[in-house]
């Protein structure tokens, strides 16, 4: 069993016993339903604005190398810096050069995975430098040390007396309960913080190939003083970031915003053109643009699953994923977590330790039914456990399906042995069978019948 | 029109009535029933497993059984789906593939036959109790069923259909899932028999069988006054 394995099992099995958590987390996301149904409901057909969604990240992704050299192209002529990086280490020393090279002593973020995908705080605070999170929930993750538990929403499991005691403690203030208060609170601690950044670091939701323009979509304003204000902006991204064209963003940002949060557009959606420009009084003195592969490409090569890159980060899919919810987004142990991190996660960091995430889903389907670009969620984690079984078998799992395979190729034996197990069922319960034992410990079986179907219809049928 | 039972193998050996039951509606329809003692199992658990060398031969056994058959009906949306969807992306690029899209249209999940193949919603049935759905995840995504039962339900004679708010929530079996995860397994059938508990129905009735071992294995080890029942013992009521 792999490391990540055996973390993964016994920190589900933790979750999945602490009711009150569901139950919270449950609440959390219940508003988020009835506002997503709300909001599908006001496009005119919600099954098209997927299509063509899919179809805009569709024609970006199978032409990803064309359509990346174009946005550099014109990001470049827009007044930016194009930096490439093969994997999380590469992008690293990026942009601990960028701010080593601009003599940076803080540095403001605002939400972006990709940066938590490469460790990028770890490695900045390591060389020296104070980096604070922007975005309220990250802002939160980062003073309890925690990783996000969801990539939309960091800290939808804190309670707020929580989030209050966390604020006395780190920042002094007095406790309160509200929800408004508590948000004020941040925001004038982080206020004085933009002023004195002199990197702002920021995500991207789409790389507009055409105009060479970041998208970012936001709820607080947080990015745009991120972006704005220090001297220096770094954006970091993955490659498959990019679309086509500024129009793609039309059926992408109002779909994000609905699929993702219940929202008919997200409140704030900003499109950065380059830093800024002669007569201009105010933007970065320099953009950088990061693009990241880390193993997106070993995605790309693969035709099956390529269609994993159409996505938007959304979040929709953990939203609506049973598993998720009852274990919780720490429990995954991974940057993407849900039904697409399931998915993902193991080409991006090994299939060996990372498919027990595949083997972890009952194959609902909720989540490719709620994905805004249609991706095949649920059928890859199939065929992640057809590449798992082909590339590294299990003697067991060899042994148990050839055996299984042995007995249903002869109807004689199936029936023996169908007998023979409805005869001892009793018996079987208690013994500490594979798979068996690990079922009736929470559930009970049926009364075995003395016949089965197939001898009860020989009789009737004679 | 001649059918040719599917009957799941955990059905054959653990829950017969539902294979009877399907039998008895489809005659009542008018229909000419037979069992190919041949069959056994569809190969779902080596195939959602990741073993889909040992699943092949289980899909190229089933396309000699039924070979011949005019439609083959079974009572599980889950193993009707792997015959449905999942044999033909098995044996593509194979000398099978041609057969098992063949078989894929002429299979029919039990509810689905009556409603969509035969235009049927009243069967004759009458069951004076109240009942709650449970969508199998196959039957509602994989084969997109969700109006069908509801319209059979609905035309029985005496029976109240009262909807849970977790009714197309996943009940958490999922085959092996169940005994490879047991707690999350078990966190799942809590919501969803938790749901079903609460709407105060006498029985829960899903078209998948699979579904209603876990639902009711869990509602019967905690004690819940609620019963699982296949749609197919609904419909087969006639007194």
């Amino acid at each position: 069993m792999s490391d990540s394995k055996a973390i993964f099992l016994k920190d589900a099995a933790v979750n999945a016993a602490d009711g009150d958590q569901r139950a919270f987390i449950r609440k959390a996301l219940g508003g988020y339903y009835t506002n997503r149904d709300l909001q599908k409901a006001r496009y005119r057909d919600w099954e098209r604005a997927r299509d063509a969604a899919s179809l805009a990240k569709w024609s970006a992704v199978n032409d990803l190398a064309n359509v990346l050299e174009k946005f550099t192209a014109n990001f470049e002529r827009n007044g930016g810096v194009v930096h490439w990086a093969r994997d999380a280490a590469e992008a690293r020393a990026i942009i601990l050069k960028i701010a080593e090279d601009a003599k940076a002593k803080a540095i403001v973020k605002s939400k972006c995975m990709t940066s938590e995908e490469i460790h990028l705080n770890d490695a900045l605070e390591k060389a020296g430098y104070g980096v604070v999170e922007s975005d309220l929930g990250e802002f939160i993750q980062q003073l309890r040390g925690e990783a996000p538990y969801h990539f939309v929403f960091p800290c939808m499991h804190v309670k707020r007396e929580a989030i209050s005691e966390l604020f006395t403690k780190h920042l002094g203030t007095a406790p309160t309960d509200s929800p408004e208060e508590l948000t004020m609170i941040a925001r004038r601690h982080l206020r004085q913080l933009y002023v004195d950044a002199d990197i702002g670091i920021t995500g991207a939701n789409f790389l507009v190939a055409e105009t060479g323009q970041i998208s970012i979509t936001e709820n607080e304003g947080n990015a745009r003083l991120t972006a704005a204000l220090p001297r220096i902006h770094i954006a970091l991204s993955g490659i498959e970031k990019v679309v086509n064209k500024l129009d793609d963003l039309s059926v992408l940002l109002p779909m994000l915003a609905t699929a993702g949060a219940g929202q008919p557009m997200t409140c704030y959606n900003t499109l950065y053109s380059g830093p800024r420009k002669k007569g201009e009084c105010d933007g970065p003195e320099e953009f950088h643009i990061v693009l990241l592969d880390n193993a997106r490409t070993r995605l790309l090569a693969d035709p099956e699953q390529r269609d994993a890159l159409h996505c938007i980060r959304c979040g929709a899919c953990l939203n609506v994923c049973p598993i998720f919810k009852n274990i919780g987004g720490l429990a995954y142990g991974t940057t993407y977590q849900g039904p697409i991190g399931s998915v993902i996660t193991p080409h991006l960091r090994g299939l060996k330790q990372w498919n027990h995430l595949s083997g972890a889903s009952s194959l609902c389907g909720a989540c490719t039914d709620a994905c805004p670009v249609r991706i095949d969620l649920h059928h890859h984690l199939l065929h992640n456990r057809r590449n798992a079984a082909k590339e590294s078998p299990t003697l067991f799992d060899r042994v148990f399906h050839h055996g299984f395979n042995f007995v249903i190729k002869r109807p004689w034996l199936f029936a023996t042995g169908g007998r023979i197990f409805r005869a001892t069922l009793p018996l079987l319960q208690k013994l500490p069978l594979p798979y068996m034992g690990a079922g009736m410990k929470t559930r009970d079986l049926p009364k075995a019948p003395s016949q089965s179907f197939r001898d009860q219809w020989k009789h009737q049928n004679v | 029109m001649r059918v040719s039972l599917f009957v799941p193998c955990f059905v054959d050996q653990l829950t017969p009535k539902v294979g009877l039951a399907t039998a008895k509606v489809l005659k009542r329809l008018g229909h000419e029933v037979e069992f190919r003692s041949a069959q056994t199992c569809c190969g779902q658990p080596s195939f959602n497993s990741g073993q889909w060398d040992v699943a092949r031969e289980a899909a190229i056994r089933a396309l000699e059984v039924f070979r011949g058959a005019e439609v083959v009906v079974g009572p599980s949306g889950s193993c009707v789906a792997m015959m449905r969807n999942f044999y033909p992306e098995l044996l593509k690029g194979t000398p099978h593939a041609a057969e098992a899209d063949d078989l894929a249209a002429r299979t029919f999940e039990f509810s689905e036959f009556l409603v969509k193949k035969l235009g049927v919603t009243d069967v004759g049935a009458k069951f004076a109790k109240k009942v709650t759905y449970h969508d199998g995840c196959h039957a509602l995504r994989e084969l997109r069923l969700k109006e069908e039962p509801r319209q059979l339900l609905r035309a029985v004679k005496g029976l109240e259909l009262i909807e849970t708010d977790e009714g197309d929530t996943c009940c958490g079996f999922g085959g092996l899932f169940s005994a490879k995860f047991p707690m999350i397994s078990t966190a799942m059938v809590q919501v969803k028999g938790g749901a079903l508990a609460r709407t105060g129905a006498d029985f829960v009735v899903s078209s998948d069988p699979s579904c209603l071992l876990q639902i009711g294995g869990w509602l019967s080890r905690e004690g819940k006054p609620i019963l699982p029942l296949h749609i197919a013992e609904v419909l087969a009521n006639d007194a």
